[in-house]
């Protein structure tokens, strides 16, 4: 339970949420701690092919949440025993950078909440990846967490839909996942890590075209009436998130197709790789 | 749909926007903290129609501070008042007082500051900015939080080796520049009008000195206070801050500022604090302990911490023992070897008689010597008292660290003696004493310039600190409350002292009210009417309401009928408050830091505004009115066969007083269904309390009394009586307690992790230890308490047929033996410990009286969700929150019950002062001893409820083994006074010739005449 804590925070365990708490999620004047109003979304950074060594790869930082994911494959199985004849397997690692937290920690490969963890992701983008395309073969997803401020998955999975985009892998849609939280009547949206403590709070996957919801996690208690406002926001944010994400995909094309065109007109500031 | 965006953060802003420290945790690991912050520039400077800020959007906050400014003699073109965190921790009286009205920007890292250092100063800066928002409304004063460290230019950066105090000095710094120059150039350049100035209020010297460097107007509060208008008054307020740099002011709240500061070279009185650091290990340790600190009632010198970790409280005798603790603080005790562990006195030492002449300037050589005098004498007391058979050895300590100090401000009056004679009428700043109302305070130290006028008053006066050269706190003056002894100067002081909230409602909560305000009526029955839905008309039902003669918040009423298969049908109609109290609207918040309705003698501090309570919630008679309703259906035995829970509209028959009620019941020619179904009520009733008291519930006694009044304008009280119980009043009680009971089962039912539900814990075998040991000796009986059915069976037992009053004594000590009951959150603790002692009940809540206590609006609402009617707000879910809330209602509930007491007593005193002129000298009355002391005896006086002290100024022989003191007589032989035995006393007011306080005196007259003793 103690990885639970620390990873997402959760408020049966934590300390800060007891009625002695000073922190104020939100203050009178409609400010969160960090100085954003209620719907607005961390600074969201993405960059694709950050790893060129892997088949597909993206970096994206929400605020100071920061998640490289590398894509290999489609490609033969490793391990024969688990392919699938009409279908590719989908393999999910995850790996914490001990620094990423609050406390230095090396996270063993057979981590509980780690593997738990791999396990939504994988379940997350199954459906979503047109596994059917590439039978007895498998692709895997390696996520690596350098830095954790927060909104752990819905960083994992936005970086995951880039690095399949990357790789070219075909997909239904983008998956675009967020946060949201509750205080008082008062939804949030993209939650930071102290916020996470102290608030109950969801995290949804949409595939913002078809409005369908690959995932929510939830691992806080909520009331059934207050849960409908959040999902709803979340989505939307998903939604936005989504057009940030499809900008960066959009750029980078046009970026590559530029350096096909011209090949030597590449700028100066586009530092890319040329060998895809 | 509302708007989604990203906060984009620009590259370059990247140093701007991180914070990030380490920090070491209890077990000595490192964690890195790493925060993030954005910065806006659509922060607003909260100035009335500033040219530059009026396009920000600012969501249900209107510019509180007028555009010109507030008017001060240095400024000619008005100015802001900018002030710095000390200002608000050191002068909240200032900010507070009635006549100051600078507008006041509070910077974000102030906000900040101050709820770290002290929490009940932010909740008053937190209120202060409410009404500030008031106020600039309408154009006065006024006061704006500016959120400064999101506010792009005005946010700043740690730079490397500043400490945090200097980091916040130089954000207030920066933001008092930003703001000059942001006014300023809201205002056209050509303008007739001149910008007004933006004052940086501090009194840190480093932080003055730095200011004026950078050419920001900067002064120090008294200078800047001596320029205002109304500086006269403001002035005294000031608290007894000299101007110090800031980390020494830090150093005296941790260790103390060691013979520096204003005491100069004078002997230390006291020791100094140990270092918080070392304290808070001792505590951990557990070598130190911790606790309230509660001074004795009896005597000053002696008090007790009770410690959580021992479990038993810890005695603390002596002046030097008690280390300035006041009462209400949180201390650090460090225990004695058991070898030195005492007894509590067993002496009355009373503060005033002991130190009458002691001078309040209190630096001459003539008043060392008294304070050498006194400190002997008190040693010798303390010792002598502790001096008592080992048995009753308390374990014994002395403070050496205050872990919190809970000061407020204490009603006070001036101590004319304390006055320099030559300066009785000059306008000259003087030092005057001032004695606090409640008697366990020490006296305080304060200069005012206004001492002449304030002898006779009732002031009310802050403490601001305590050095160890002083043997008295310092405090200033905060404001005058009337003469004493007036009603409205008294009455002010009650609800002060047990600081219950008597504010007028503001416009926000009074915005809350239905829009009809008096006309609202109860909407005609239609398909599709809101108020309608889901509720049952009960229009037609014979219902009454039985309540307390002159009763305006009529919050229950009843009704009962035969029903076909021979069972009956009852029902209890509670006022539907949270059909107009919505939760978390200002009138809920209101409501739910008020918590209940205070009851004084003469005036009503409502819980609710009167349109609620005397009005739309009032279940009056032949109106509609909308009602929760509990109703049952007993068999004639009064066993529940079923109970339903349902909203309503009833339409009350007729309220009876008890009395109206009582002789309808009795006069057996009425046969009206009223009258028949008040019969029948009255039948169930008598078997519901049968089979209560058969289960073992308490009937204990308290001493209540009524103040009889001459007529209702006058209010001058003409004489005491005590409270008549009729059959009626025990009828309401009985079907009150079944609602209560029914509800509570539900609710818990449906919610059992936050249902709000009442408890009384069975009290500690150890508190009834005195009073058995007392009883045995004295008169042979006994107490069993193993249970509440054995000790009411006991109880009943102690029956001295010679003294018919004495069972009645009895109850009333034995209730001071108890707990108090308290409210509690279903999910906070076991299943086992729901029970309520004294009603021998396994569950109980509060349902009942909406209009004046909050738990019960709170018990409505999830009583509502319970039964599906509307849908539980979203707050009532979070067990912390509920806690909190019923945190709250607890402490204001004790407070209003001590309050209404106070002012109980305050009105016998002041009948008795009536008695005594129209009879001729003192008031004789019959008295019980119920303690006695090695120079004094306390009795109680049950017709008037009224416990007084006789102390005897001659040596008496005193035997604590059988609670008995021997006196002698005039004639030569020996009197014997022991608890229990019946006294007269003559009883008058008498008023302190230097305080002007009134003082109940008794002395006894019967057996023996204690005068000339």
């Amino acid at each position: 339970m103690s990885e639970m804590e620390e990873i997402v925070g959760s408020p049966f365990l934590n300390k800060l949420s007891g009625p002695e708490s000073r922190f104020e999620p939100l203050n009178s004047g409609n400010l969160r701690s960090d100085g954003r109003r209620p719907l607005e979304l961390r600074s969201f950074e993405a960059e694709l092919t950050t790893h060129p060594s892997a088949d597909g790869s993206a970096s994206v930082s929400h605020g100071l949440t920061q998640v490289t994911a590398c894509v290999y494959g489609p490609r033969e199985a490793k391990n024969r025993g688990l392919t699938m004849h009409d279908r590719a397997l989908v393999n999910v690692e995850v790996s914490v950078a001990p620094w990423a937290g609050e406390m230095r920690r090396l996270r063993s490969r057979g981590d509980k909440r780690t593997l738990e963890f791999a396990a939504s992701i994988k379940s997350t983008f199954e459906p979503v990846i047109q596994t059917t395309l590439y039978a007895r073969s498998e692709i895997d997803i390696h996520i690596h967490v350098l830095q954790l401020d927060g909104g752990l998955l819905q960083a994992s999975i936005n970086a995951t839909t880039l690095a399949l985009v990357d790789a070219g892998v075909p997909m239904l849609d983008y998956v675009s996942s967020l946060s949201a939280g509750l205080y008082h009547t008062t939804a949030m949206l993209d939650l930071t890590s102290v916020e996470e403590s102290d608030l109950p709070s969801v995290t949804v996957a949409v595939l913002p075209r078809s409005g369908k919801v690959t995932l929510v996690s939830m691992e806080t208690r909520l009331h059934v009436d207050r849960f409908e406002e959040m999902f709803k926001l979340a989505m939307e944010g998903g939604k936005v998130l989504r057009g940030e994400m499809d900008r960066v995909v959009r750029e980078r094309t046009a970026a590559l197709a530029r350096q096909m065109e011209g090949g030597v007109a590449l700028k100066e500031d586009d530092k890319m790789d040329t060998d895809l | 749909m509302v708007e989604i965006t990203i906060r984009k953060r620009p590259a370059e802003e990247e140093l701007h926007a991180q914070r990030k420290f380490f920090r070491k945790t209890r077990r000595g690991r490192v964690i890195k903290v790493l925060r993030e912050r954005y910065l806006r520039t659509d922060i607003g400077c909260g100035v009335a129609h500033c040219t530059l800020c009026s396009h920000l959007p600012a969501p249900d906050q209107q510019p509180a501070l007028p555009r010109t400014g507030t008017p001060h003699a240095h400024f000619p073109a008005g100015h802001h008042l900018l002030p710095d965190t000390n200002a608000f921790l050191h002068q909240m009286d200032l900010f507070e007082h009635p006549d100051f009205a600078a507008s006041v920007i509070v910077l974000q890292t102030v906000v900040e500051e101050v709820r770290h250092r002290s929490l009940p100063l932010w909740n008053r800066l937190k209120n202060l900015v409410r009404n500030g928002g008031e106020q600039g409304a309408e154009g006065a004063g006024g006061a704006w939080v500016f959120w400064n460290e999101f506010r792009e230019e005005t946010a700043v950066v740690r730079e490397e080796g500043e400490g945090p105090n200097d980091l916040n000095d130089r954000a207030i710094r920066n933001a008092a520049s930003w703001y000059n120059a942001h006014v300023a150039s809201s205002f056209p350049a050509r303008a007739s009008v001149r910008a007004p100035t933006v004052v940086l209020l501090t009194d840190d010297a480093a932080s003055l000195s730095l200011a004026s460097k950078a050419q920001i107007p900067a002064m120090s509060v008294r200078a800047y206070v001596a320029g205002l208008p109304h500086a006269q008054d403001l002035g005294d307020v000031l608290a007894a801050y000299a101007s110090t740099s800031r980390g020494e002011a830090e150093e005296g709240q941790g260790a103390g500022q060691s013979g520096r500061g204003r005491g100069g070279g004078r002997k230390a009185l006291y020791d100094e604090y140990w270092p918080a650091g070392t304290v808070e290990a001792g505590v951990k340790s557990g070598r130190l302990f911790q606790g309230f600190f509660n001074p004795s009632q009896y005597n000053y010198l002696e008090g007790f911490v009770n410690s959580q970790a021992l479990g038993r409280p810890i005695l603390v005798i002596g002046r030097a023992d008690l280390n300035r603790a006041v009462s209400g603080d949180i201390v650090a005790v460090e225990l004695y070897p058991e070898s030195q562990w005492k007894a509590p006195g067993d002496e009355v030492v009373d503060q005033e008689q002991t130190l009458a002449n002691d001078d309040a300037s209190g630096s001459e050589d003539e008043a060392a010597e008294t304070e050498r005098r006194v400190a002997l004498r008190e040693l010798r007391d303390a010792r002598d008292t502790a001096r008592r058979h080992p048995l009753e050895r308390h374990p014994t300590g002395r403070v050496v660290g205050v872990v919190k100090r809970n000061w407020r401000a204490y009603v006070c009056h001036l101590d004319a003696a304390s006055l320099a004679s030559s300066a009785r009428t000059a306008q000259a700043q003087q030092t005057v004493f001032a004695t606090p109302v409640a008697a366990n305070l020490p006296r305080i130290r304060l200069r005012t310039r206004q001492a002449p006028q304030l002898v006779g008053q009732k002031i009310v006066v802050s403490i601001d600190r305590w050095d160890v050269t002083s043997r008295y706190p310092e405090g200033h003056f905060v404001r005058a409350l009337g003469k004493a002894e007036s009603k409205e100067a008294e009455q002010e002081s009650l609800l002060l002292e047990y600081e219950v909230p008597y504010r007028a409602f503001g416009r926000a909560i009074l915005d809350c009210l239905p829009k009809e305000g008096e006309d609202w009526v109860v909407p005609p029955k239609e398909a599709g009417s809101v108020v309608w839905r889901d509720r049952e008309d009960l229009r037609d039902t014979i219902i009454c309401s039985i309540d307390p003669p002159g009763c305006q918040d009529i919050d229950d009423a009843l009704h009962a009928f035969p029903l076909p298969n021979g069972n009956i049908q009852a029902g209890v109609h509670i006022a539907d408050v949270s059909h107009f109290v919505l939760p978390e609207n200002a009138m809920d918040s209101e409501a739910a830091a008020r918590g209940t309705t205070v009851y004084l003698v003469d005036k009503r501090i409502d819980m609710l505004p009167s349109l609620l309570g005397t009005n739309l919630c009032s279940l009056r008679p032949f109106v509609e009115r909308l009602a929760f309703s509990v109703i049952w259906e007993l068999t004639p035995d009064a066993k529940i066969v079923n109970v339903r829970f349902t909203k309503s509209v009833i339409a009350s028959k007729a309220a009876f007083t008890y009395k109206e009620a009582q002789t309808r019941k009795d006069d057996l020619k009425q046969k009206d269904p009223l009258t028949e179904s008040i019969r029948l009520l009255n039948s169930l009733a008598q078997k519901l309390r049968a089979g209560r008291m058969a289960a073992g519930a308490l009937n204990l006694a308290s001493p209540e009394v009524r103040i009889q009044m001459e007529s209702p304008e006058s209010s001058d009280p003409i004489d005491v009586e005590q409270k008549e119980l009729l059959e009626t009043n025990s009828l309401v009680e009985e079907f009150m307690l079944l609602a209560n009971i029914s509800v509570a089962a539900k609710i818990q039912e449906t919610f059992p992790q936050t249902a709000v539900l009442r408890r009384h814990m069975p009290p500690p075998a150890s508190n009834f230890e005195m009073l058995q040991d007392v009883l045995m000796k004295r008169k042979s009986m006994s107490l069993d308490i193993s249970s509440s059915g054995a000790l009411a069976a006991s109880l009943d037992k102690c029956v001295d047929s010679a003294e018919p009053s004495f069972n009645i004594l009895v109850r009333i000590m034995a209730t001071r033996c108890m707990r108090p009951a308290e409210y509690f959150c279903a999910g906070s603790v076991s299943r086992e410990t729901f029970g309520h002692y004294g009603l021998a009940s396994p569950i109980y809540t509060h349902f009942t009286s909406p209009i004046r206590r909050y738990a019960d609006v709170l018990v409505h609402r999830q009583l509502a969700a319970a039964i599906d009617y509307t849908p539980l707000h979203a707050s009532l879910h979070s067990r912390q929150h509920m806690e909190r809330i019923l945190n709250v209602v607890n402490r204001r509930h004790r407070m209003a019950q001590m309050a209404s007491r106070a002012s109980i007593e305050f009105y016998v005193a002041l009948s008795l002062k009536g008695r005594a002129e129209r009879e001729g000298g003192g008031v004789r009355e019959k008295a019980f001893i119920i303690r006695a002391f090695r120079n004094g005896v306390a009795v109680f006086v049950s017709k008037l409820g009224l416990e007084g002290l006789v102390t005897f100024k001659r040596e008496i022989s005193f035997d604590p083994e059988v609670y008995s003191v021997k006196v002698p007589s005039p004639t030569g032989e020996q009197v014997a006074l022991s608890v229990f035995d019946e006294v007269d006393v003559e009883i008058s007011v008498e008023k302190d010739v230097n305080t002007q306080r009134g003082k109940v005196k008794m002395v006894l007259v019967h057996p023996i005449d204690s005068r000339s003793l």
